[in-house]
């Protein structure tokens, strides 16, 4: 019973309106970035087949974390043990460091907020747009994350998240040709932006003067000027500085500090002290005492 | 024969479909994940070209957008018109013979991939490495047992 006259309106027509919504639909997200409220929903509507292709791979690493041998979980927990007390007789050094920082900035009247609040979060494995580098955490809206929250892992910056779903969000890596992260150089303060390349391990730096004292091996870390990445975490190492003679700006490139492909679990970080810091209650406090005597 | 009952057979096929396009693989055989998607729109379109046609397309589309995390609109678009012009042509594709229609895959493979870089290099600078175009080969590969099974399972299930 197939015949060639269907029913309803001809391939053509379908065809055009189909086309028309598609090309506003990517215009509308590409260009104007209509969907960033909707992405809730649509995120939310697609997770089902995202946990759903995530599982054979958590059910595979649970099996092994439960298939090891009494040995190897007894040298694991004294290896474990023994970080743990390193860790902690350094703790014991950065409460006093801590502290001592704090009564310098007081003494110099500028506070400087650290952020307590984080979230440790999985990624996804799944597979993601090629020509993007983003990858999928298993946190969302309902867990209190919110679009352009930073992301760290252990050695440093990853990311931020660039869409947030109901259970599930994406992270746009700092490697992605979209993003640029603000960063100064740890040994002397010169301030830059590290822009992705698209590529899995390199950074640009572009707009570099090409006099700056910055050289091979110098660590990059947050300037937190941006006010959306906290200060103070590394970002980058720079594995290139050269310029040409009479060229205005140097050819910078850097690494990320972070293994971005390897990470398995992330730390999403709430960056509290955004406001606080933007508060200028500190300044009138200091202009008051110019005025007052 | 219900028509809820052969829909549900099309969309249970797209579902596992939509999970073979993200599910996790290795690194190394990541560059060789055949295009199922295309695969399973080419096969509904030309075997029930009355049931699954360019809408289903586009929403798939849309879905694997929103899968992949790609800029809304730029699989719908493809995937739309892959379907139009395999369900304008479909009397014809269906005398083919395999190698013909696996050619056939090959080309549809390739300028979809084209025009997904188009589209996303209007956008933003792309790195193109050489492996994004393995799929091609392995959906070439594939296709054929692809259509077998898919055929059993239509003539099993009765899907009309």
């Amino acid at each position: 019973m197939k015949t060639i006259f269907t029913r309803g309106p001809s391939f053509l027509l379908r065809l055009s309106i189909v086309i028309a919504l598609s090309l506003i639909l990517f215009l509308a997200d590409s260009q104007f970035n209509l969907f960033t409220s909707v992405r809730i929903y649509l995120n939310s509507l697609v997770s089902p087949v995202q946990y759903a292709a995530d599982a054979p791979q958590k059910l595979f690493s649970a099996l092994s974390e439960n298939l090891v041998t009494r040995q190897a979980l007894k040298a694991r927990n004294q290896q474990l043990e023994k970080d743990n007390l390193l860790l902690k007789a350094d703790r014991l050094l950065l409460t006093q460091l801590q502290h001592e920082n704090n009564q310098l900035r007081e003494l110099l009247n500028s506070q400087r907020i650290f952020t307590n609040k984080r979230m440790i979060a999985e990624v996804m494995r799944l597979e993601s747009d090629p020509f993007t580098q983003q990858l999928l955490i298993d946190k969302g809206a309902l867990d209190g994350v919110y679009l352009g929250q930073p992301v760290i892992n252990e050695q440093g910056v990853v990311g931020q998240v660039s869409q947030v779903g109901s259970t599930t969000s994406r992270v746009l890596l700092i490697v992605d040709a979209s993003h640029g992260i603000p960063v100064r150089v740890q040994r002397n303060d010169i301030t830059a932006i590290v822009h992705g390349s698209g590529a899995w391990n390199k950074l640009n730096v572009p707009f570099v003067q090409s006099n700056a004292d910055l050289k091979e091996g110098d660590l990059l870390v947050t300037s937190g000027l941006g006010g959306r990445f906290p200060a103070g975490y590394p970002v980058a190492t720079v594995t290139h500085f050269d310029y040409l003679e009479g060229a205005l700006y140097a050819d910078v490139t850097a690494t990320p500090v972070a293994l971005l492909d390897r990470s398995r679990y992330l730390l999403l970080l709430w960056n509290d002290g955004r406001i606080k810091e933007s508060d200028l209650s500190l300044d009138s406090l200091e202009s008051d005492d110019v005025t007052s005597p | 024969m219900s028509p809820a009952r052969n829909y549900r057979i099309i969309y249970t096929s797209f579902f596992i479909g939509l999970i073979c396009a993200i599910f996790p693989l290795p690194i190394i055989l990541n560059a060789f994940r055949p295009e199922w998607m295309i695969l399973i729109i080419f096969y509904w379109v030309l075997a029930l070209p009355q049931r699954v046609s360019i809408v289903h397309a586009f929403v798939l589309g849309l879905l694997q957008d929103l899968l992949l995390g790609s800029t809304l609109g730029t699989h719908a678009l493809i995937f739309s018109i892959l379907a139009y012009v395999v369900s304008i042509n479909y009397q014809r594709i269906r005398h083919f013979t395999l190698v013909q229609t696996t050619l056939l895959v090959g080309v549809f493979v390739l300028v979809s991939k084209l025009s997904l870089y188009l589209l996303a290099s209007s956008l933003q600078d792309i790195v193109l490495h050489r492996d994004y175009f393995w799929a091609i080969f392995t959906s070439m590969l594939i296709w054929p047992w692809f259509f077998l099974f898919m055929r059993f399972i239509r003539i099993y299930f009765k899907v009309v």
